[in-house]
């Protein structure tokens, strides 16, 4: 490089020009080199075997849509919730899924914002020491904090002790798997993945716009309301996509604390899988990756969410 | 400051012009940021009370789960190490995080340094491909690694766990070192190359030292990706490759006795000790960096 730059001085201009553009084109091949083997490795073990597991939805056992007939069909000919119910099961299973996604969606931003407000609102050092408090069920594994809540809602659990020791209650309740104890674990268990976008998003508020506003007679609600609120939009729009689609997906949290009626797609997957209805749960997982990129798309796309996963760094 | 000093007898910029309203509106957010920090102590407290309610349980001396504890025992932890299964499952879960580690902080570093330097067609295109495992749901990645091991007889094998959590751990690794590259001073490899450094003594000697806190961030968040793993084990980790999570799961299928628990604390605990070193580190690597713009300031004349 160093006896390459001295020889160029000397060259006249257009062979000097040719040459950078050549060193040019040799510096974009060794970024190409580069990425070649990260490339190969996940093409080999994730964009291939995903592309060819989706194939067998279509191929098998024969070629044809007969895997997602079941799904269209206005009964289920498989027990998939316990009980055979008047209608299709498995459209039953999407439907609760979504609900399920929605409804924790909707708690983790309702719990999350005010936390990421309050966060934001002191200084840097106070904001960081509170927020290892959000950083430790982060990165804590999902499998020890869906225990967690075992121990607490169990029939011999925490809650039921205090309650019978109170004299609240003479039995104890059924806290366990329920729908209830699906989404306060997956509340829990996402309410970091909501609040970290958010807090990023709103620590970059230039603050000194709510204090125009307030020096321009706004009151504090229409600061809130038409400053604050409409500038943390991107991070509530991030937080959202992402806490949403992790929903969608869920696996450990429903099978542990969810009842028998609390089949969430995953699961749905897994059993069908595990019986041997290849075709089929490749025909499930196609419906469930449809989703959940079409839901990624719609954010990205339409709300112009950018860097939605970058921003979740802790 | 006294009031018969003339400076401070002229009205104050902030203060003069208080308009009556303003002290009612004062009370009121006041209250109102008690109401808020009321309800984020409430908040904080539901995320972080689970984590450790798992602790005093792990040292209880009763068998089923009594609280708070009738007395205390070391019972559940010597479990742990006695019973089979257990001591293998956390050997098993560290190699297969290791690889994991290794392999994805490899890979992912040199293809983040051709996503964010080179301009080559399609960059954006294979730049959604990498990140796409962290939108892509866990068990679909699991059943089509799952249906592909077994055409290759990688099924129970440990090594071709660690290869399937490479694949789930590069997103995490390519977005925490591109983070760092976007912030990077390109003229600093110049000026090594200029000195007569090759291509992979300015890597070593300029960049890696410049980006390491990204590709620290990445590396841990791989460890910690492969080592809390489940879906894809409970696909392919057969009888061959049990990991610690793998052996969680089961054992919760069939009871829960505080043996759980005690393997739940020691990751607890672990989890912290990891959250807390990386802390220091990024506390470290700030101090150097704000002590470096204060030398190169100093240098520059702009600070007294």
């Amino acid at each position: 490089m160093a006896t390459l730059t001295s020889e160029m001085a000397s060259a006249p201009r257009e062979a000097q020009s040719a040459r950078f553009a050549r060193l040019r084109r040799q510096e974009q091949v060794r970024y190409l080199l580069l990425l070649v083997p990260a490339v190969v490795f996940l093409i080999a073990f994730y964009g291939y075997p995903v592309a060819a597991m989706l194939t067998r939805s279509f191929s098998e056992p024969t070629w044809g849509w007969q895997n997602f007939e079941p799904l269209l069909q206005a009964r289920s000919t498989l027990d998939v919730l316990g009980a055979s119910l008047p209608m299709n099961a498995f459209i039953r299973v999407f439907g609760i899924t979504l609900q399920i996604a929605v409804i924790v969606t909707f708690f983790t931003l309702l719990l999350g914002y005010p936390v990421a407000y309050a966060l934001a609102s002191v200084s840097a050092s106070k904001a960081n020491l509170l927020m290892i408090l959000v950083l430790i069920p982060f990165w804590t594994s999902i499998l020890v904090r869906s225990y967690a809540w075992m121990v607490l809602l169990g029939q011999e659990g925490i809650i039921n002790q205090a309650l019978l020791a109170s004299g609240l209650r003479t039995e104890p309740m059924q806290l366990l798997n329920t729908r209830l104890a699906v989404y306060t674990g997956m509340i829990h268990i996402l309410l970091p993945f909501m609040i970290l976008p958010l807090y990023a998003v709103m620590r970059g508020i230039d603050r000194n716009l709510l204090r125009a506003a307030g020096n321009l007679g706004a009151a504090p609600s229409a600061v809130f309301t038409r400053i604050f609120l409409p500038l943390s939009l991107p991070g509530v729009a991030a937080g959202c996509l992402l806490v949403f689609i992790l929903a969608l997906g869920f696996y450990i949290t429903p099978a542990l604390l969810g009842g028998q009626r609390d089949v969430m797609i995953s699961m749905l997957i897994q059993q069908q899988v595990s019986q041997l209805n290849w075709g089929f749960g490749a025909a499930l997982a196609l419906v469930l990756l449809v989703m959940a990129l079409g839901i990624y798309l719609l954010f990205t796309r339409l709300l112009g969410v950018e860097r939605v996963f970058g921003s979740a760094r802790a | 400051m006294t009031a018969t000093t003339p400076s401070s007898a002229l009205p104050r910029a902030g203060a003069a012009p208080v308009p009556r309203h303003a002290h009612r509106a004062r009370t009121r957010i006041s209250w109102g940021r008690v109401l808020l920090w009321v309800l984020v102590a409430i908040v904080l407290a539901y995320l972080v009370f689970p984590v450790f309610i798992v602790a005093p349980v792990s040292f209880s001396s009763a068998k089923y789960l009594q609280f708070p504890p009738p007395g205390w025992s070391l019972q559940w932890y010597e479990n742990y190490f006695a019973r089979p299964g257990w001591v293998p499952a956390t050997f098993v879960s560290i190699r297969v995080a290791i690889i994991t580690t290794i392999l994805a902080t490899t890979l992912g570093t040199a293809a983040s340094l051709a996503l964010v330097r080179g301009r080559f067609p399609g960059r954006n295109a294979i730049n959604s491909f990498m990140v796409s495992p962290l939108v892509v749901p866990g068990i679909i990645v699991a059943i089509g690694i799952y249906f592909f091991y077994a055409q290759v007889r990688l099924v129970g094998n440990p090594l071709g766990l660690a290869l399937a959590h490479t694949a789930l751990a590069l997103p995490f690794v390519v977005t925490n070192v591109s983070a760092t590259l976007h912030g990077f001073d390109e003229r600093l490899e110049y000026a090594a190359m200029n000195l007569g450094a090759n291509r992979w003594q300015t890597f070593r000697r300029v960049t890696l030292p410049i980006i390491r806190p990204g590709v620290f961030a990445g590396a841990l968040f791989a460890f910690i990706v492969s080592f809390d793993e489940l879906i894809v084990a409970l696909f392919v980790s057969g009888s061959g490759a049990v990991t610690l999570p793998r052996k969680m799961w089961d054992s919760l299928r069939q009871e829960i006795d505080p043996t759980i628990a005690a393997v739940s604390t020691i990751l607890i605990t672990l989890s912290i000790v990891i959250l807390l070193a990386a802390e220091l580190l990024r506390q470290r690597s700030e101090r150097t960096r704000t002590a470096t713009w204060v030398a190169e300031e100093e240098e520059l004349g702009v600070r007294e």
